[in-house]
């Protein structure tokens, strides 16, 4: 099975390898595979107030056509809004990528990846919604 | 040194030099096909093929008229396995394997078995062997055939087939040896090992692909049905047209192989074992699966934790080898011998298979593992599995999001 230079180029030069402060109130991260499917990938975003991805960074265990697909999805969110992130389907990268049938699921989980990524964030920004209203109420004589 | 450099010897060899000077003639000037018998080209054609019989027969300790000519070992295990559950079909109908074997053994008797055959698949210890008692307490009463490989072609794992074969030949089962990947490597003698048909392959010891074949004892005479009708050859074991100029490579690499195998053997283990620990300095979380006592001198078989095969084979381009990932599987399983020693799927993506050879150098084996070495340490920085181990996370208390 030959590789195609696109997954080739971005297994040599991946764009964004790295990681984010999973602890930062702006950072959503996803986490999705499992070792034993030899599949997993980390995906995190850095997300403005307005709601725009500002910085993603990704790892992953898995095979060429993984890495690339995760590190190809880590430059397609840049610059979108999480609502727009979660529109990129696995068939735009796995065409991108040309990627054989076969390795399709790579390009799949590296779209749920990003769905797990922004769901992260969102859930991130409920929970600090709904904190100040918690504390006036433990803090009687504010 | 020259790049690419090859280190996937299970899976073929290069015809060694010598090998194909003895094929060519028969290609050219001497073209005849061995069963005519009425012409020189024919006669010429036969003497080639009779004096390429005797030279496998010597490297396998068995008479020449014990040896059958075939395509190769996939079609000398289907003959085997195939052919003697057919011919004794009214004696019994169990049969007995392991589960590590080559799949043209496996998958020949799951044929049977839709066929109406019993097959019991023993298990293999961590190490990969299959414990002789335990093929003693499978053999049954309409037992016909056991049937254990000599090497295996993933791990390298070396089976204990002479107990084995005392075992069979006192319960007057039949044993059956896929012997591909030791045959020319360790010593492999059908008389001391109590064999009753074992299966070679041309390719595997630097001769052409395309032939193999099949011994087939005569004292005690071992019967079975030819799979391969039409016309008688090889006393009616298996018709069709001898690839002459194949089996005249084949001859010949079995001669150079039993001249050459106890120096080559020592020589190509020194390189295994340089390569088994400048992998083991280089880098941490480093695994070989199988024995490493019972095991083909030019095998090495590791996983390397938390960096997936197919992307490390992709990193080390101008290295050919090969790996037990799924991802480089059609069927995207992992492999199953590793699954069958015991080995989690995990370190079954992660492992990647080494085979030295004739032709390996010194060179090479250092050149791979600077390559191995820095490409792995490579993946790993890439890997959110290293990362989480690294931070102390305890990867088997993690519930993955989707497993697929």
């Amino acid at each position: 099975m030959a590789y195609s230079d696109k997954v080739i180029d971005h297994y040599e030069n991946p764009r964004n390898v790295g990681s984010l402060d999973k602890d930062a109130a702006d950072v959503g991260t996803g986490l999705v595979g499992a070792p034993a499917c030899g599949d997993v990938m980390k995906l995190q975003i850095k997300v403005s107030d307005a709601g725009v991805i500002e910085d993603a960074r990704f790892k992953t265990f898995g095979c060429g056509s993984a890495i690339a697909s995760s590190s190809l999805v880590t430059e397609w969110v840049k610059g979108k809004t999480v609502a727009e992130a979660m529109q990129i389907k696995n068939t735009d990268v796995a065409q991108e990528l040309n990627l054989p049938p076969v390795k399709i699921h790579c390009s799949v989980l590296a779209e749920d990846a990003i769905k797990a990524a922004v769901t992260d964030w969102q859930r991130k920004q409920q929970a600090k919604a709904a904190a100040p209203r918690a504390r006036g109420v433990l803090e009687p004589g504010l | 040194m020259k790049l690419p450099i090859y280190m996937d010897c299970h899976a073929t060899t290069p015809v060694d030099p010598r090998v194909l000077d003895a094929m060519l003639p028969y290609f050219k000037e001497e073209f005849g096909n061995a069963a005519s018998k009425s012409h020189s080209f024919g006669w010429r054609a036969e003497e080639a093929v009779e004096d390429s019989r005797a030279k496998v027969a010597a490297l396998i300790g068995a008479s020449a008229k014990e040896l059958v000519w075939t395509s190769g070992a996939t079609e000398s295990d289907n003959l085997a396995i195939k052919g003697v559950a057919q011919f004794h079909r009214q004696k019994g109908r169990h049969l007995i394997t392991v589960a590590t074997e080559h799949k043209a053994v496996l998958d020949s008797m799951h044929a049977l078995e839709r066929e109406g055959w019993a097959v019991t698949v023993l298990p293999v210890v961590g190490d990969g062997r299959v414990d002789p008692a335990a093929v003693k307490a499978a053999i049954r009463p309409d037992t016909v055939l056991v049937s254990v490989m000599h090497a295996n072609n993933e791990t390298g794992t070396i089976q204990p087939i002479e107990e084995i074969g005392a075992i069979t030949r006192a319960a007057g089962v039949l044993f059956h040896c896929d012997a591909v990947q030791s045959a020319g490597k360790i010593p492999f003698d059908v008389e001391r090992a109590q064999v009753d048909l074992a299966s070679l392959s041309a390719h595997k010891m630097y001769g052409p692909k395309g032939v193999g074949a099949l011994y087939i004892r005569r004292k005690p005479r071992v019967r079975l049905t030819a799979q391969m009708d039409g016309g008688g050859h090889e006393r009616g074991f298996r018709s069709g047209t001898l690839n002459v100029p194949g089996i005249v490579g084949f001859g010949k690499a079995c001669e150079l192989a039993g001249a050459e195998r106890e120096a080559e053997a020592a020589r190509v283990l020194a390189l295994r074992e340089r390569l088994r620990s400048g992998l083991l300095a280089g880098l941490d979380l480093v695994t070989v699966n199988g024995s490493l006592e019972h095991r083909l001198p030019g095998n090495l078989n590791v996983s390397f934790a938390y960096v997936e095969g197919e992307a490390l084979m992709m990193a080390i381009k101008d290295v050919a080898v090969s790996s037990g990932s799924a991802c480089t599987s059609a069927s995207l399983e992992p492999s199953y011998v590793l699954r069958a020693m015991g080995i989690g799927d995990d370190l079954a993506h992660s492992s990647i298979r080494f085979g030295l050879g004739r032709f390996t150098t010194a060179e090479e084996v250092d050149y791979v593992i600077g390559l191995v070495v820095a490409k792995v340490k490579r993946l790993r920085d890439m890997s959110p599995l290293y990362e989480m181990v690294k931070e102390g996370v305890d990867l088997s208390r993690v519930e993955w999001a989707n497993p697929h």
